[in-house]
């Protein structure tokens, strides 16, 4: 538990909380961080895992342009181990106006984005599956950018700074004593306990959802989220970021990332952040697009779909229709003393997981300024925690490792990823007790073509074992059957994957989950186990949890 | 379309991106000769579409600056032995065998070569030297003490089959042949053009004589044009580079034969498996004339088989009352002809052929010449070796120059081309009866 009051209590476990975090932390703030659901489970989680150049936005967006880039340099000197320097490339189809492609290398350079152009002969001998009528091709330093180990380097450091993150918390009910907050009530929604904080100050960093903790401390705070749909294909069918040289539009970016590839997105507003779906006019229209930049991809193989909720907001009205789009991608710290009289509250709403960063130094100093702070913002200037190797994320690196340790399967838990039966254990020992959902999170388990379906067994039995040896388990804490959670465990994991794919699935991806579905109905008989879901189970969102 | 067209036509396909296909069935797991005798193999499955995953697309080696980073994630990726049953059995059409040979070849890419791979990729070179040389190279091949320091000093196995060179080679033997077409070729109706390879060239000069003994019964002249190694020993040990030129090399003299018309006949079913698919595959040659020899191509079983179902083959057999332990090699299996040596053995009076029913001798080339290997290809065809030995049979046959000489090896029993076999029973109708083939 928290000792100690609390300076600040920060609401969201995105990349923005986790950041505004170690920021005040680093101020020498004592802060707490609360999350509804698992970190890094909202809108960071689910995008398709691209550190901007900016690029995208130099024709429209310049401010936002500068920001990424500025925010690019950053995070490659502090959190180099997050990153995979991929490279990304703008190339124009011949579906793409000549206007765009002259006036780009310009657009680039006015908002400091580095690029050159280069001869598309070279790009399609790297890129053999990029469509060969590619006229013209722009090379930007995109990378790819892994957002759970980001989010949990910089909780590491708060922690490190005696500031605390607890994650199934969920914020409840806030008490507000005319313009100034005193309390907040947060429930863990894994046992239903409620817990009363109280709070000197709060930041909403709620992402798509800062409008209902808004609404709870009775402030009005229009949110306009925007979904973005994404597919994950099962396999990189290109190793460099690559977008199209045209106005962003829908299914025009491709990112590889970790094992597979992610196309993305859509754009389309939704009224409500937890209640949308993905349907199959979005996927068909996302591959068509798609195909224009890799003419094959109508014949791959599509994992999963998976949507993230923008945290899009407009200070003055809202945009009509679901021209999402013509908002601007930059973020506002929003202080909710001028603006509505409640002088212990402040909102970070919009940005991006690449600014994330810079969001939270921005809201730190507003938060400084208020109560009488004066420790400069050190977070660009240290390396994160877990970081200190010093290069770039490569694509080969567990199987070299492993390879290096002995190779063989008889210690591969994840075979589609190469979880190893050591990996699975380090993480089970720093985050004990979780969920199967987090050890996915975490190490990527489960992740890969069969969606878990030969490692989420073994994972149980794993985990069974560990329940039984006992140890501050909840097993040994509330005297429950070892069997019976662990065959919790194991279905809510094996539904949860199959519901990202079920909908989407044809050809191959088809052939796998009757397959998987034969493994777990049929073999393990998952089918006759009881229904029944745990109450904490309820409002959370990893139904539409990605990869 | 035959099984064959199929064959080729999949030669076509991408061989990274099929890793999409895999089911983890586990299917090629469970027929994996390797897999199942050793522990340094973990599998087609985990070398082939699960490491493929963390290759790059483009093929290429990632380059970190300032880490000692290996060129290539995986080691174990060499202990595929090729052999290329997974991509067979795999029910999803994954070409796992093929993946595992590009990875192999990417992660040999930027490195010198070990010299001994490089020294078994060159059957050309080494066979060219040792015919030169063959009274002293055979003696050395022979003598325990020096394969001792070869196996120390190169790293090729002391008990490794290493075949007898023949004192001369085919193709100066056949120059003085009288059988040797002078002045103008014949049409392609009443020739073949004939890709010996190099073991008929420089170690078995026999099985060309026997093809071409067999050829000219049923009514063809043979065409020998000039030819180097098909390339697929350098395929194996990952030197793609030097076995593009040798492809490029062949298919410029083969192709114009084969846009005339002429059929492109082996004794060798790798060779003849690498003119069919593995240019176009692995080495990514897949232009005018490399389908063109594709589909010009047949093995020498294949062919004759072709002309008996269509009523042209010569069935007059002479009787060979003998067993006939047959093994059809791993290559064989790839071309997807079934076992047309055994339907040519039925026509035989007397021969008892049976199918040993065994996956692999364990040899895959040159893998079971290695050092590190020996043992693994030993143990993959102990099953193989048994039944032969217990079938008390004085000669077995199989299509595979490299298999033969693993199982006479490995079991004492003279191994021949099935060619062979029908070029004798066609021998003891011409002279009446005579002793079995020994």
């Amino acid at each position: 538990m928290m000792p100690g009051p609390i300076d600040v209590l920060v609401i969201g476990g995105g990349a923005t909380g986790a950041g505004l975090l170690r920021d005040l932390a680093r101020r020498g703030l004592h802060c707490l961080l609360v999350e509804k659901s698992d970190m890094g489970a909202g809108t960071s989680g689910r995008y398709h895992g691209l550190l901007h150049s900016g690029a995208r936005y130099v024709a429209k967006d310049p401010l936002a342009a500068r920001e990424c880039m500025m925010e690019n340099r950053v995070l490659r000197r502090i959190a180099p181990g997050c990153i995979e320097d991929t490279a990304g490339y703008f190339v124009a189809t011949p579906d793409d106006p000549d206007d765009y492609a002259d006036a780009f290398l310009a657009a680039c350079s006015a908002s400091d984005v580095p690029a050159e152009e280069v001869p598309v002969a070279q790009l399609l001998q790297r890129e053999p599956a990029l469509n060969r009528a590619i006229r013209r091709a722009f090379r930007v330093p995109d990378a790819a950018l892994e957002p759970w180990q980001l989010i949990h380097a910089n909780l590491a450091d708060a922690r490190a700074r005696g500031s605390a993150a607890w994650a199934y918390h969920r914020v409840v009910a806030i008490e507000r004593l005319d313009g100034h907050l005193l309390s907040v009530n947060v429930v863990d929604v894994r046992t239903g306990s409620v817990t009363r904080l109280a709070v000197g100050f709060i930041v909403a960093a709620a992402g798509a959802w800062a409008g209902q903790i808004a609404a709870l401390a009775g402030v009005d705070l229009a949110m306009s989220p925007g979904k973005g749909t994404m597919l994950i294909y099962d396999q990189r069918m290109t190793d460099t970021v690559i977008n199209r040289c045209h106005q962003p539009g829908d299914g025009d970016i491709m990112v590889p990332l970790h094992t597979v590839a992610i196309l993305g997105t859509t754009e389309i507003h939704v009224d409500d952040p937890d209640d949308y779906e993905i349907t199959r006019e979005e996927v068909a229209g996302l591959v068509a697009e798609g195909a224009k930049l890799f003419p094959d991809l109508p014949r791959m193989r599509i994992l999963r779909a998976y949507a993230g909720v923008r945290p899009l907001y407009q200070e003055t009205g809202t945009p009509t229709g679901d021209d999402g789009r013509a908002i601007s991608r930059a973020h506002a710290v929003i202080d909710h003393g001028a603006r509505d009289g409640v002088d212990n509250l402040v909102s970070i709403v919009g940005g991006k997981v690449t600014t994330y960063r810079l969001m939270a130094e921005q809201t730190a100093n507003v938060v400084s300024r208020k109560l009488g702070v004066s420790e400069p913002c050190t977070t660009a200037d240290d390396i994160l925690p877990g970081q200190e190797l010093g290069h770039t994320y490569w694509l080969g690196h567990r199987l070299a490792e492993h390879e290096q340790a002995g190779g063989g399967d008889a210690d591969l838990v994840c075979e589609c990823e190469f979880v190893t039966r050591s990996m699975l254990d380090g993480f089970l020992d720093a985050n004990w007790p979780c969920s199967l959902d987090d050890v996915r999170r975490g190490t990527r388990l489960g992740m890969g073509p069969c969606q878990g379906g030969f490692c989420a067994f073994r994972v149980a039995g794993i985990v069974a074992e560990r329940i039984a040896n006992g140890d501050g388990t909840p097993a040994a804490e509330g005297g429950q059957d070892t069997a019976a959670l662990v065959d919790q465990a194991l279905t809510d994991f094996i539904r949860e994957r199959f519901k990202g794919s079920r909908p989407i699935a044809s050809g191959r991806q088809l052939q796998e989950l009757w397959m998987v579905s034969g493994i777990y109905s049929g073999v393990l008989g998952i089918d006759s186990l009881p229904p029944a879901q745990p109450p904490h189970l309820e409002g959370e969102e990893s139904s539409r949890d990605p990869r | 379309m035959t099984i064959a067209d199929l064959v080729r036509e999949a030669a076509a396909e991408n061989v990274g991106l099929s890793a999409n296909e895999c089911l983890k069935c586990n299917v090629c797991n469970s027929v994996c000769p390797v897999a199942r005798v050793t522990d340094r193999f973990p599998g087609p499955k985990y070398v082939g579409p699960q490491a493929q995953r963390f290759r790059l697309a483009s093929g290429l080696s990632p380059q970190l600056p300032g880490l000692p980073v290996p060129l290539t994630p995986d080691d174990s990726v060499d202990y595929c032995s090729g052999c290329g049953f997974c991509t067979t059995a795999c029910p999803a059409e994954v070409k796992i065998a093929e993946i595992n040979n590009r990875a192999r070849a990417a992660m040999r890419a930027g490195r010198r070569p070990r010299f001994r791979d490089w020294l078994l990729g060159q059957t050309d070179l080494t066979g060219r030297i040792g015919v030169a040389f063959a009274p002293i190279a055979n003696w050395a091949l022979q003598n325990r003490g020096l394969r001792r320091l070869a196996e120390r000093t190169v790293g090729i196995h002391r008990n490794a089959p290493l075949p007898k060179l023949a004192r001369r080679t085919f193709r100066s033997q056949w120059k003085a042949d009288p059988g040797h077409v002078q002045g103008e070729e014949p049409g392609p109706d009443r020739a073949v053009v004939y890709f010996h390879g190099c073991a008929a060239n420089y170690y078995e000069p026999n099985v060309a004589f026997a093809a071409i003994d067999v050829l000219r019964r049923n009514g063809f002249e043979v065409i020998v044009p000039p030819q180097v190694c098909c390339g697929l020993p350098l395929i194996s040990n990952g030197l793609y580079a030097d076995a593009r030129k040798r492809a490029r090399s062949n298919l410029g003299v083969l192709a114009d034969y084969a846009r005339r018309g002429y059929r492109i006949v082996g004794t060798s079913t790798s060779c003849t498996h690498t003119l069919k698919a593995e240019y176009r595959e692995m080495l990514e040659l897949d232009d005018d004339d490399a389908r063109a020899v594709a589909e010009a191509t047949w093995d020498i079983c294949e062919f004759l088989l072709d002309l008996h179902d269509r009523g042209r083959l010569d069935t007059h057999f002479g009787r060979l009352d003998q067993d006939l332990p047959y093994h059809a090699p791993c290559q064989l299996r790839s071309h997807g002809i079934g076992l047309p040596a055994l339907d040519l053995f039925a026509l035989v009076p007397g021969l008892r052929a049976v199918d040993l029913d065994h996956d692999c001798c364990g040899i895959a080339g040159t893998y079971g010449l290695k050092n590190e290997k020996y043992d693994i290809a030993m143990a993959v065809g102990e099953p193989l070796f048994r039944k032969i030995r217990a079938s008390g049979a004085e000669v077995a046959a199989c299509d595979s120059e490299t298999c033969r000489w693993q199982i006479a090896r490995a079991t004492a029993t003279p191994t021949k081309h099935p060619v062979e076999i029908l070029a004798a029973a066609y021998a003891r109708a011409t002279h009446g009866p005579d002793d079995a083939i020994s």
